[in-house]
């Protein structure tokens, strides 16, 4: 039986995984892979301690996180794809034209 | 709840009809725009005489609301679907269907661009006016308030003048302002009214119930006074106006001197008033102060501006400075006189604002300097623009002077010092729309273009026929007029009277009495 | 009689609808709806005038107007003999004058809108002179207040006209300040505005009060009937066409500040120091106004002045409580002075509207109608017997003179010498001597028939109307038909005593005189040796002068209110309204933008430094608690 730290550690490191390539990528889509990553580290934490308490609710809260993933990549994917098909370009920093 | 015209929702009907039509619209092709024309003029045709409907079921001597409809809205937040319509709101909504329809139909030939938002904009300006008299719970109240404001920023900003946008954002900045202050008041009413009765409610027959102390009652009357003070356009808050009125196209114009300036006294007759009569007693004098500064002031500033537009706007403040004079002094006679000059205004300064718009239709300029001679080139014109200002400054036999007058009575026999002050605004008021009147009408015709200019056509008599009957009919014959309003205003006074702790004996202005 | 008393107003209101409406139609032929509406009224005056020399009176109310708490205004008649008189002389000269018109604006452009005019005219002084109640005498007030503006800038084309027009308006709106706040106060002690009401409560009030209100209705009556200081608008008020002048600002409008006084002459009486001011103020009226009429060349501006004058005396004479004498100088005044009017209306029309009688001279040749009758309005405005004038005038200043006001009487005198000298100048230079204008190029001639019918009719008036106040003072007829309406309890007057015959033929004697040395001394000047007024004119030029330029009043006016209040407004909006209001308002906005300004840089856009930041916020957040 591996222990719930174990799996708490994962998905921490997974997070800040995710959160460091926020921070430092400008590829649009690799930001949005990151992001599916923090929240696939709040997936595993919530399984995992849907297992140790014995709870159902975690596994529920998954159903609705993946659901939500998979909306916001496939709205997420669309907006690029369009960004790039004006700009050429896929670095959120070019995105600038609702700056005043 | 059963009524005279048997179960028919006349209230939600009158209210959403309007925005139905609205959302009718927007299947239309963009390119159809006779068809927005005529069927947003249908709309508003039926709407007015459906309104008309309220005349006959309506139980004059009744200070009561009638036409009552009442629904579960959010149960949770003690909100409810409250719609009502007594003496105070019958001639607002009816003047608010005459208006809209008038303005719609001014519109046809000045709105060439966006037509299909256009009369999509003016259809829901009409259910948020509307709406906001005949709501009679707050929160559905403040939503009508709120939504309104933005059909009207839209009317100013895309089909206005020069400087539009500066004077849509000023309106609706200065504007939500005022009703920022307003939501906190209604928000502290309905917890207040949770500690008082353990129920949440937004209901406002029951907030009418309910006694405050008077600290609470101070804050709580200045909080809602300033939303409709500035709505009003009470001096000082009014620079917003001549802006809003110079910028605004015809209809807007129309519209918002017509009605939209009438929410912000017929809200301090039906919410500060009522709900905070201590507070009323007190701030009294310093209202009726504001309102006379604003009578005379508005007065002198009209009087050098050397546009149409903006001399009507600045009259406005000084007839909205009767108004307000009216409700405060808590006399029949004011307040009804108030009521009455709120209508009055409407129409007289309405249909100032489409003849000035006409005259825009055809030379393009509001400078009163580019006039002149107007009188022998546009007979009709002038007979009827001659009518309009003669009601405008009071004249026997037209509208303005039974409001006036009994506004000026009502002050007199309150304070002999306030009767003094307004009585001077007619004399004010003769200078500024007189000098007007001739620089515009008399004299030779200056101008070569001014030697062409077509008289009135069929529409734009018809435009000005409904409300000059009017303006007659109110002069002559007010009694239908003041016999629906009065029992509604008395109920007003006797709360005053009643609901009030401290000393409210109303102070009698006059020390020189019968000696016998 | 209230069955048929509505027609009196109905009729001409009658002809303004038809004209309003149909006016493009009726055209040239304006003038016969117009006349017959009033002839119909005249004719339902003289069935109501009889009805009421049987004795009948009516007060009735036809609807309710404004009932507003306790403040009942109604629409409603009051019919006595005060009324009943003022009726006649209104809708009678009415009539005339619009017989009159129909030659006098033949050519004119604007035939029907004249006509209109005049109607609305008639409607609303038949029915400030009907009305039952205060409030819906102010209601007509400012209506022939408006018929008035109308008909000064009735040729709006001309600056001056249309000046004159708002000038009138304005003016009449300052003393209508005062009546309004009267009515009001009315209401506010007595609780009532019915005049029989109010005048029976009357003396129940205190002495203070029913001086401030009468001196507020006093306002009104002063602007109206061009009294010091309000005067001004009236002079300028020929503006308008002759006709107008003739029966709105000599004959019957401007005598409704008299007409109201003797109305509530009840209120009047009570308040002695309101009094006083109406007799110095009309004294003093009268005599400055016949001083300016001295020297003025145009001749509808020396009637005006002369109006003004004769406003005075009828001033005078409600003043000193003799009502009846005031109402009789109104009504013969009425005669005379549309006489006046029409007549030098009539020169008008033969001379191409020159108004200046320097161009006039020996047009008696001519005119003969004309000048015959002006002659008889002149002897009886200037008071010689059996002309109209003199009884009326010689009634007021008896009164004067039984009233012990022996200074009133002494100005009056003076008032009435001026007033046949100017009169008589005006006769001389227009009529009599060689003409002084280019007798090739202008084609002087008589008028036609429809202009001199009237003017013929009226000399009739102004000779026989004055004989109704034949015998001794109390005996006359005319005091016979009034003395119900003012002697009402309390209204009593001393004035109205008799004086002894004698002393009554002495008076006489001095008015006599006077007259006839202005008449005199006229001839002197202005026919004998026309070359003599200008040796005097050099020899007081200071004085001639001042009186040529009236005094300067309106330039008095104008830089004491107009041009200060001007520049004050100006200030105002410049100044005040779009630097300090519009100035805070978008202060404020400014402000609140500047706040914004320096946010903004926190809001740079970039992902990664939001990331950064809430990274950043978290660690803040868990670290506080974690180490704390």
């Amino acid at each position: 039986m591996v222990p719930l730290s174990w799996y708490l550690s994962l998905s921490a490191i997974l997070f800040f995984l995710g959160v460091v390539g926020m921070m430092t990528r400008r590829n649009t889509i690799i930001m949005l892979m990151c992001i599916e990553l923090m929240m696939n580290a709040a997936n595993l934490t919530f399984v995992a301690l849907s297992h140790y308490l014995h709870s159902m609710n975690g596994q529920m809260f998954v159903f609705f996180i993946v659901a939500i993933a998979a909306a916001e990549v496939s709205v997420g994917l669309a907006i690029i794809i369009n960004l790039y098909r004006l700009k050429a370009s896929v670095d959120p920093d070019d995105m600038n034209r609702l700056q005043g | 709840m059963p009524n005279s015209l048997g179960n028919f929702p006349i209230l939600s009907v009158l209210t959403f009809l309007p925005a139905l039509g609205a959302l009718a619209f927007l299947a239309v092709p963009r390119n159809r725009e006779s068809f927005f024309r005529q069927g947003a003029f249908a709309v508003s045709l039926l709407n007015f005489l459906i309104s008309l409907l309220l005349l006959k079921g309506f139980i004059p001597s009744s200070a009561e609301m009638q036409f009552v409809e009442w629904r579960q809205w959010i149960p949770g937040l003690g909100a409810s679907y409250h719609l009502g319509l007594d003496g105070i709101t019958l001639f607002l909504v009816l003047l608010t269907t005459l208006i809209s329809m008038i303005a719609i139909l001014s519109s046809f030939s000045a709105i060439n661009k966006k037509v299909k938002e256009y009369y999509i904009s003016l259809l829901f300006l009409e259910t948020g006016m509307i709406g906001v008299f005949l709501s009679l719970d707050m929160l559905l109240f403040y939503f009508f308030w709120e939504a309104m404001l933005i059909p009207m920023y839209f009317l100013i900003g895309i089909w206005g003048h020069e400087r539009r946008i500066y004077a849509a954002v000023k309106f609706i900045l200065y504007t939500m302002a005022g009703s920022a202050f307003m939501l906190v008041g209604i928000l502290v009413m309905y917890f207040y009214h949770y500690h008082l009765t353990g129920a949440f409610s937004f209901d406002l027959l029951s907030w009418n119930t309910m006694e405050l102390p008077f600290k609470l009652q101070f804050w709580l009357f200045l909080a809602f006074f300033v939303a409709f003070a500035i709505k009003v356009p009470l001096f000082p808050f009014h620079t917003w106006l001549p802006d809003a009125h110079v910028e605004a196209p015809t209809a807007g114009s129309v519209i918002l001197a017509g009605v939209l300036l009438k929410m912000g006294t017929y809200g301090l007759l039906r919410f500060c008033i009522p709900l905070f009569p201590v507070a009323t007693l007190q701030l009294l004098p310093y209202v009726c102060t504001l309102a006379l500064i604003g009578i005379i002031y508005g007065g002198l500033v009209a009087m050098v501006q050397p546009d149409m537009k903006k001399l009507v706007a600045y009259s406005s403040v000084a007839h909205l400075g009767y108004v307000v004079l009216g409700l405060f002094v808590l006399n029949p006679q004011g307040m009804v006189g108030g009521l009455l000059q709120m209508v009055n205004h409407g129409l007289s300064t309405g249909a100032l604002f489409l003849m000035v718009g006409m005259l825009y239709e055809r030379r393009h300029t509001r400078l009163i300097e580019d006039f002149g001679g107007i009188a022998k080139v546009m007979p009709a014109y002038f007979a009827f623009f001659l009518i309009v200002t003669l009601s405008s400054i009071g004249l026997p036999m037209l509208n303005g002077f039974v409001g006036e007058f009994n506004i000026i009575l009502g002050a007199f026999s309150y304070s002999v010092l306030y009767g003094v002050i307004a009585n001077f605004g007619i004399i004010i008021a003769a200078v500024y729309m007189l000098w007007m009147f001739q620089r515009v009408m008399f004299g030779e015709v200056t101008r070569e273009e001014n030697k062409i200019l077509k008289d009135l056509n069929l529409r734009e008599y018809l435009v000005l026929i409904p409300l000059v009957i009017l303006m007659f009919w109110i002069g002559i014959y007010p009694k239908p007029f003041i016999s629906r309003m009065e029992p509604s205003i008395n109920k007003i006074i006797s709360r005053c009277q009643a609901g009030t702790t401290v000393d409210c004996q109303i102070p009698s202005g006059i020390s020189m009495e019968l000696n016998k | 009689m209230e069955k048929f008393v509505w027609l009196i107003p109905a009729f001409p209101l009658i002809g303004v609808l038809i004209n309003l409406f149909f006016g493009r139609w009726t055209g040239k032929k304006a003038h016969w709806i117009a006349c017959l509406a009033v002839l119909g009224s005249f004719i339902v005056s003289l069935m109501v005038f009889s009805r009421v020399m049987q004795g009948e009176t009516l007060n009735y109310d036809y609807f309710n107007w404004i009932w507003v708490g306790s403040f009942h205004a109604n629409a409603g008649v009051l019919i006595d003999p005060l009324s009943a008189l003022m009726l006649i002389v209104v809708t009678g000269v009415s009539f005339l004058i619009h017989v009159y018109s129909i030659g006098y604006m033949h050519d004119d452009p604007g035939y029907p809108r004249f006509f209109l005019y005049l109607n609305l005219f008639v409607f609303s002084m038949v029915s400030l002179v009907l009305a039952n109640n205060f409030l819906l005498l102010y209601v007509f007030w400012e209506a022939v207040g408006l018929c008035s503006y109308l008909l000064i800038g009735f040729w709006f084309q001309k600056k001056s006209a249309s000046d004159a027009g708002k000038k009138a308006f304005i003016v009449n709106r300052i003393g209508d300040f005062g009546f309004g706040l009267g009515i009001m106060m009315i209401f506010v002690v007595f609780g009532s505005i019915q005049f029989t009401e109010v005048f029976g409560m009357a003396s129940g009030a205190s002495v203070a009060c029913l001086t401030a209100i009468t001196l507020l209705l006093l306002l009104g009556a002063m602007g109206k009937s061009a009294q010091i200081p309000l005067y001004v608008w009236l002079p300028d008020a020929m503006e308008g066409p002759t006709p107008v002048s003739a029966l709105i600002h000599a004959a019957t409008m401007v005598t409704a500040g008299v007409y109201m006084i003797a109305r509530c002459h009840v209120l009047f009486n009570l308040a002695p120091l309101t009094q006083n001011v109406i007799i110095w103020m009309g004294m003093l009226t009268a005599f400055f106004a016949a001083t300016i009429a001295l020297v003025q060349k145009d001749i509808k501006r020396v009637l005006a002045y002369s109006t003004i004058s004769q406003l005075g005396y009828m001033f005078v004479g409600v003043g000193l409580g003799a009502y009846t004498a005031g109402i009789f100088h109104l009504a013969t005044h009425a005669f005379f002075k549309a006489l006046l009017f029409l007549g030098a209306g009539s020169v008008m029309h033969a001379m191409a509207n020159e108004t200046d009688m320097w161009k006039m001279g020996g047009l008696s040749k001519i005119m003969k109608y004309t000048s015959w009758t002006f002659l008889i309005a002149c002897l009886a405005i200037a008071g010689i017997p059996p002309f109209a004038g003199f009884f009326s005038k010689e009634e007021i200043l008896g009164a004067a003179w039984s009233a012990h006001r022996y200074e009133i009487y002494a100005l009056g005198i003076l008032t009435a010498l001026m007033t046949a000298f100017y009169m008589f100048r005006v006769y001389f230079l227009t009529f009599k001597g060689t003409p002084r204008y280019n007798v090739h190029s202008h084609h002087a001639h008589e008028s036609p028939w429809v202009m001199t019918f009237p003017l013929m009719v009226l000399a009739v008036f102004s000779v026989i109307a004055g004989w109704v106040g034949i015998g001794t003072h109390g005996g006359s007829w005319i005091h016979q038909f009034l003395n119900p309406v003012f002697t009402l309890p309390g209204s009593e007057h001393m004035a109205e005593a008799g004086h002894s015959g004698s002393e009554q033929l002495l008076l006489m004697g001095i008015a006599i005189a006077a007259a006839l040395a202005g008449i005199g001394l006229a001839w002197q000047i202005y026919l004998k040796d026309i070359k003599q007024s200008d040796r005097m004119a050099a020899q007081f030029s200071g004085l001639h002068k001042v009186l040529t330029n009236k005094y300067y009043v309106d330039e008095f006016y104008d830089a004491v209110f107009v041009t200060p209040i001007k520049n004050i407004s100006i200030a105002l909006w410049r100044g005040f309204d779009a630097v300090v209001i519009d100035g805070t308002v978008n202060g404020i906005g400014w402000f609140v933008s500047i706040i914004g300004q320096l946010l903004r840089y926190f809001q740079s856009g970039y992902v990664r430094t939001y990331t950064t930041m809430f990274v950043i916020g978290v660690i803040a957040v868990l670290g506080f608690y974690l180490t704390r």
